[in-house]
């Protein structure tokens, strides 16, 4: 155990690294993309904004995923990664709508709008918030309760995947993406780059965030033993 | 077996409710107490906002939702009768649809009352499409009802769950009242949108399938203490 361990120990601290350095070289690589025809600088933050929400959706399936496995196998590890999960869906998608918001200001005029992506991606948000207070003040039980709350926010997710391609709405499709690759490479490569360095800072988070709540279970375990 | 233990459910419920009432007329005063505000806000010399009535009428089925809902459930806490159902020997899923059409059902009686008063007070010609507005409503229903019944019968075991059962249903029943919402406008447009109103009516039945096949598949491990 003690050398799995260590060398897990060491691969986070080497994956830290390499996350660091992205994070470093993301500006530069940003920069010298080719600037969008209509948008031109607006356009960048682009590059930080799909990466958020690939992260969050990362977060989202494996909140949902963790939490139908807690619910049907019991197992305390499945409902951990559930909860690290929802706090990290909560604060990337706090990043995204912000991120998305500076962009409107400047694409459309305006910081917000009752468009449908944009209400959809907001409820998602709302739905783990909603996660976080059941877990922290429901008391005990709490953990079902968020369990089914996750479940649900992940079902409602792809309502909000497909709810560019089912409405005429201002935000973009997302065709845009998948056509990217051939409209213009060096864009598409600065993205994938971001994206992939958002999906590493993602899973560090999510060991740390894990690891600590093992050792909360640790010591709650420790109290109870001291006492009994 | 199933159908048998559902209706049987909803059976003892409706007799309860027929004998005292309290679920249903408290629900009603609040609805309609609920409208009355909303009037004396946004009804000025006469004329009301512009598309406040759909609006309204979906707020109002909402709220006396989640009192009903929590009054339902407080009913079955206060003589452990749910603790009860639940070790009878029935297929779990079926206490649920029972409690569900239950909900539904008192929800629907309602919603009776309040479109006319809604059409009265907000000057909106509801009835010109019935079959639409029928079908937004009850669809809308169930959605709400799906979510919410599945939520209060686990927050029966909880401390604060007045609080904790809007916090639990309102993000994830949101997108229901949305569809109910704009389908109901556009219906109340001139002429009626009948395009946009089936585009919410068919989103509203892709949400009612999702809710209604989650709750019947998470009830049973979640109900199990």
């Amino acid at each position: 155990m003690g050398q799995v361990g260590d060398m897990m120990n060491k691969a986070f601290w080497v994956l830290a690294a390499v996350t660091a350095l992205m994070f470093a070289y993301a500006p530069v690589a940003i920069a010298g993309a080719p600037y969008e025809s209509t948008m031109l600088l607006v356009q960048k933050i682009f590059y930080f904004h799909f990466s958020t929400w690939m992260a969050l959706t990362a977060a989202v399936v494996i909140c949902g995923t963790g939490s139908a496995i807690y619910l049907f196998k019991g197992s305390a590890t499945a409902d951990r990664l559930a909860f690290a999960a929802a706090e990290l869906t909560v604060v990337f998608g706090a990043f995204g709508l912000v991120s998305g918001s500076l962009w409107a200001r400047k694409a459309w005029g305006h910081w917000w709008q009752w468009d449908n992506r944009l209400t959809m991606a907001l409820l998602l948000e709302l739905v783990f918030i909603g996660y976080l207070l059941v877990r922290k003040y429901g008391g005990p039980g709490a953990e079902k309760l968020s369990t089914a709350m996750g479940i649900f926010g992940a079902a409602t997710a792809p309502f909000v995947y497909k709810s560019v391609d089912w409405w005429r709405t201002i935000h973009p499709k997302t065709s845009v993406m998948r056509s990217l690759g051939t409209t213009s490479p060096e864009m598409w490569r600065v993205v994938w780059f971001c994206t992939f360095a958002f999906l590493l800072l993602f899973t560090l988070l999510l060991v740390v965030r894990v690891h600590l709540e093992e050792r909360r279970a640790e010591l709650d375990r420790l109290y109870l033993e001291a006492e009994g | 077996m199933f159908v048998k233990t559902a209706l049987l459910v909803l059976k003892k419920d409706f007799t309860i409710e027929a004998k005292s009432g309290e679920i249903l007329y408290t629900t009603l005063f609040f609805a309609v107490s609920c409208v009355l505000i909303f009037a004396m806000a946004f009804v000025k010399e006469g004329e009301p906002v512009d598309g406040a009535g759909a609006g309204i009428l979906w707020i109002a089925v909402f709220f006396a939702g989640n009192l009903a809902l929590g009054r339902t459930f407080e009913r079955e806490r206060y003589a452990e009768t749910l603790r009860a159902l639940l070790l009878a020997p029935a297929p779990r899923p079926a206490i649920y649809v029972g409690k569900l059409l239950g909900i539904v059902l008192l929800l629907l009686l309602t919603e009776l009352v309040l479109v006319p008063i809604v059409a009265f007070l907000f000057h909106v010609a509801l009835f010109t499409r019935p079959l639409f507005l029928a079908a937004l409503l009850v669809l809308g229903t169930i959605g709400f009802a799906s979510v919410g019944t599945l939520f209060a019968a686990m927050l029966v075991r909880t401390r604060a769950r007045d609080v904790m059962l809007p916090i639990l249903l309102y993000p994830i029943t949101i997108p229901v009242i949305i569809a109910g919402l704009l389908g109901t406008s556009a219906l109340l447009q001139s002429p009626v949108d009948e395009p946009m109103a089936i585009l919410w009516i068919a989103l509203l039945i892709c949400f009612d399938a999702v809710f209604v096949t989650l709750a019947l598949w998470m009830f049973e491990p979640l109900m199990t203490e």
